[in-house]
């Protein structure tokens, strides 16, 4: 093969697996769309049931309670839109607690509740996760 | 008066930064009138001495004379204002405003001085106190360079180090006052507050500056059209070393993540995560590809657009971790204003290199060819995947922000990654076997299959035998583990047949670091196929099992740290007939900043960790016990630190046949 040939031949080889991987990427991306919810999402959007998805917003005031065996917690996850019960077995985040942004990773049940898998609270005062932020924001104006 | 010492020495450094850039510009523009023939491909076949003329080599040695110390004192010189940072860190002088809001007097000596570099100000000045020194390493070190190149790269160097000056001066000065001065400071975040992370932030950004070193070989070679065989046997010890120091970064970085975090994982695609893993991704292609240009003289133009590349990444890293830009569980955020100070530097570096290549990439003639079956069609090939998992990561991690630009709100987490990175990782693996088994420039694919009889039975047999004992593995874990199994086989087969003292060092190098991949890829595939967990509330003297152990929860007890108080669960912890051990985990309370957290214990075996985690104490007296058996997980980061290690050999026997290239020449 001839040089310049072979550097043709390299540059389009680049050229298709840079793509591809746009491609893939993208192509994956469009489900990562609806991967991020929060509670005013569930009503406009449906639930995508039994999927691994991110639920974000504030724990409400006085929703959290310790189920009897000791490692379960339910609690109402919120944006001032819409509530979203939560179950979650296991150790909580050290900064989780009532009135405070949590992200939930888990999933939906059919009858629109959720149940986590993990807990991602915030990690001191100041910090709230720009999602919470942005979505309760969007959520909001949504409903005015 | 220490700060303002501090900040002279930083005004000093800068000036002398100018200065370096001010008379590698002259001696370029120089040198480059005066030998109008210095194309790319003459010089090469010409030697470095000879080929400017004799006049010319009068000016370039002047300047070079010049240039070299310049470098050297502006590396120390900011090397001084780190000193002094840490200094008044040590002293807990709360009149500078960096001191009281990211230190306290109580804190362990440890944690003040690594506090000097755990916070914005800090870090960037450490960014530039190791770009300076490594600037000053080159001007000393490198003689294998064409000498104009040479003080075209310590002037790219400089370009960059002046950048980072100016943020440092205009918009985050790491000596600035305070006053009143108050008694005591903020605190240091207590995730921070770590061994791992007192030593982690310099591992990874020694690998990021020593990447900008091989950008700043790249821009020099691109200004005196000097890339070549010569060109990438100079720049490649600078990429090996960083590669290294990225690797031991990374590692390191995902076993505090692993043990800290108390979540038992070791790896979440966190954006900051991500921004080391892309300068790795990046330098390992151009690792393999500054070998194939030193070794073959090929793939000329790609190695110095990855240079580019790899720098790129390095600094995009920077700015996300650095711009306040992401949620991250690091949780960095700083001023906005100073993310589009780095968005600017970022732009004005990358932009002004990726024009020089475009202006100079018609004079990079193409060096030799070779067939697709051969050492260098493996490597192209290994590039090409390297490349694309760059891609979906760069992708994966810059898309929220770019979609929250648009007003949509999204993150992209694990099954994204796993999803689209995973699969095209398993292949380049495979890949990596195959590579070194491969002739040069062209071989026999009847040869190569013959060459692969063992490893590929290894897989298979492997795969046959999970399939078969395994009972509902998936098939990321089933896939990883038998390719480990063949990949392992492969990675040692260079040495099959050889006589193993006389191999050459670097040969072992190569050996030691593939193998280390095939180590690492077992461990993770085995966490994922293999863990198991117990989630109980634990009554004191109950016993629980997970895996091969029975845990037993004896007491809670208060204990006192430096500036922490805890509540310790001490565990009892059995294994068949076994002599028991005990693991103590905590719950910490910081004082200052208010902060809770959770200190794992592990115990590790030669077969895996256990890992133990204590929650809360519910109103019947039990206690929150999440038990975590991991059987092989170890063997992730101990891959690592092969990698690493082979990296380090590699490093060592190129530099040792160098000198003894060098030592002969000089003979004859």
């Amino acid at each position: 093969m001839k040089a310049k040939h072979q550097r043709l031949t390299l540059a389009l080889l680049a050229v298709a697996a840079v793509s591809g991987a746009a491609l893939l990427a993208l192509s994956a991306l469009k489900d990562q769309a609806a991967f991020f919810y929060a509670p005013g999402d569930v009503r406009k959007d449906g639930l995508p049931i039994g999927r691994a998805v991110r639920l974000g917003g504030m724990v409400e005031a006085g929703s959290i309670a310790k189920l009897p065996d000791g490692i379960s917690i339910r609690f109402i996850v919120t944006d001032g839109v819409a509530k979203v019960p939560v179950a979650f077995k296991g150790i909580v985040p050290d900064l989780f607690r009532e009135k405070s942004g949590v992200v939930a990773e888990g999933s939906f049940n059919p009858d629109g509740s959720f149940t986590a898998t993990n807990l991602l609270a915030k990690h001191d005062e100041k910090y709230m996760p720009p999602e919470i932020a942005g979505k309760m924001h969007e959520t909001k104006s949504l409903e005015q | 008066m220490i700060a303002e010492a501090g900040l002279a020495a930083l005004w000093f450094a800068a000036a002398l930064a100018a200065l370096q850039l001010a008379l590698a510009a002259v001696g370029v523009r120089r040198s480059l009138l005066s030998a109008p023939l210095s194309a790319g491909a003459d010089a090469k076949k010409l030697p470095a001495q000879r080929f400017t003329g004799v006049e010319d080599v009068a000016v370039t040695d002047q300047l070079l004379s010049a240039v070299r110390p310049v470098a050297v004192v502006q590396g120390l010189l900011a090397g001084l204002a780190l000193l002094l940072l840490m200094v008044v860190f040590v002293r807990s002088d709360m009149s500078v405003l960096l001191v009281a809001s990211n230190s306290h007097s109580d804190k362990p000596l440890i944690y003040k001085i690594a506090g000097a570099w755990g916070n914005h100000e800090g870090s960037m000045l450490l960014w530039v106190t190791i770009l300076g020194l490594a600037g000053g390493a080159v001007a000393v070190l490198e003689h294998r360079l064409q000498r104009t190149t040479l003080i075209a790269t310590l002037g790219a160097q400089a370009m960059i180090a002046l950048g980072f000056y100016a943020f440092l001066l205009f918009s985050s000065n790491p000596f600035a006052r305070l006053n009143p001065a108050p008694a005591d400071g903020n605190g240091l975040n207590p995730l921070l507050q770590d061994p791992g992370l007192a030593f982690h932030p310099p591992t990874l950004y020694i690998g990021y500056v020593g990447i900008s070193v091989a950008f700043s070989f790249a821009v020099g070679a691109l200004v005196t059209r000097d890339v070549g065989p010569a060109f990438a046997r100079a720049m490649r010890p600078w990429v090996l070393g960083a590669w290294i120091f990225l690797t031991l970064g990374i590692t390191a970085g995902s076993y505090w993540a692993y043990y800290e975090l108390g979540w038992g994982g070791w790896w979440f695609w966190d954006p900051v995560e991500n921004a080391s893993l892309m300068p790795w991704l990046a330098a390992t292609a151009l690792l393999h590809s500054v070998t194939v240009l030193a070794t073959r003289d090929g793939l000329r133009a790609w190695t110095v657009m990855l240079a580019v590349v790899a720098f790129s990444m390095s600094m995009i890293g920077t700015f996300l971790v650095r711009s306040g830009i992401l949620t991250s569980v690091h949780a960095f955020a700083v001023d906005p204003k100073r993310g589009a100070f780095i968005l600017v530097l970022l732009a004005l570096y990358i932009g002004g290199a990726l024009l020089l290549f475009a202006a100079r990439v018609g004079t990079v003639r193409q060096g030799s060819t070779f067939e697709p079956v051969s050492r260098e069609g493996a490597l192209v090939a290994n590039n090409l995947l390297l490349s694309v998992i760059l891609g979906i990561v760069l992708i994966g991690t810059l898309y929220p922000i770019v979609a929250a630009g648009m007003g949509v709100q999204l993150s992209v987490g694990p099954p994204f990654f796993d999803k689209t990175a995973g699969p095209i990782a398993l292949l380049l693996v495979a890949i990596m076997g195959a590579g070194p088994l491969m002739r040069w420039r062209r071989d026999n694919a009847n040869a190569v299959l013959g060459r692969m009889t063992v490893p590929v039975a290894a897989t298979g047999v492997t795969l046959a035998a999970f399939a078969a004992l395994g009972g509902g593995m998936g098939i990321l874990p089933l896939l990883g583990l038998s390719l480990a199994a063949g990949v392992g086989a492969a990675s040692i087969a260079p040495l099959w047949k050889r006589d193993l003292r006389r191999t050459p060092l670097f040969t072992w190098g190569m050996v030691i670091a593939h193998l280390g991949i095939a180590v690492s890829l077992a461990g993770m595939a085995s966490d994922s196929a293999f863990t198991q967990q117990t989630l109980v509330a634990a009554r004191i003297g109950e016993p629980h099992r997970v895996g091969p152990f029975t845990v037993t929860l004896e007491h809670i007890r208060p204990v006192i740290g430096p500036n922490w108080s805890a509540l310790e669960g001490t565990l009892t912890v059995r294994r068949g007939e076994a002599a028991s051990f005990t693991l103590r985990p905590q719950s910490r309370f910081f004082a200052s900043p208010p902060t809770v957290t959770s200190e794992s214990a592990i115990a590790t075996k030669l077969d895996g960790q256990l890992y133990t985690v204590l929650g809360q104490e519910d109103e019947q007296g039990r206690w929150q016990l999440r038990l975590w058996w991991k059987p092989f997980v170890t063997l992730i980061w101990l891959g690592g630190a092969l990698i690493a290690l082979g990296g380090a050999l590699s490093l060592l026997g190129r530099v040792r046949r160098e000198r003894r290239v060098a030592a002969r020449e000089e003979e004859a």
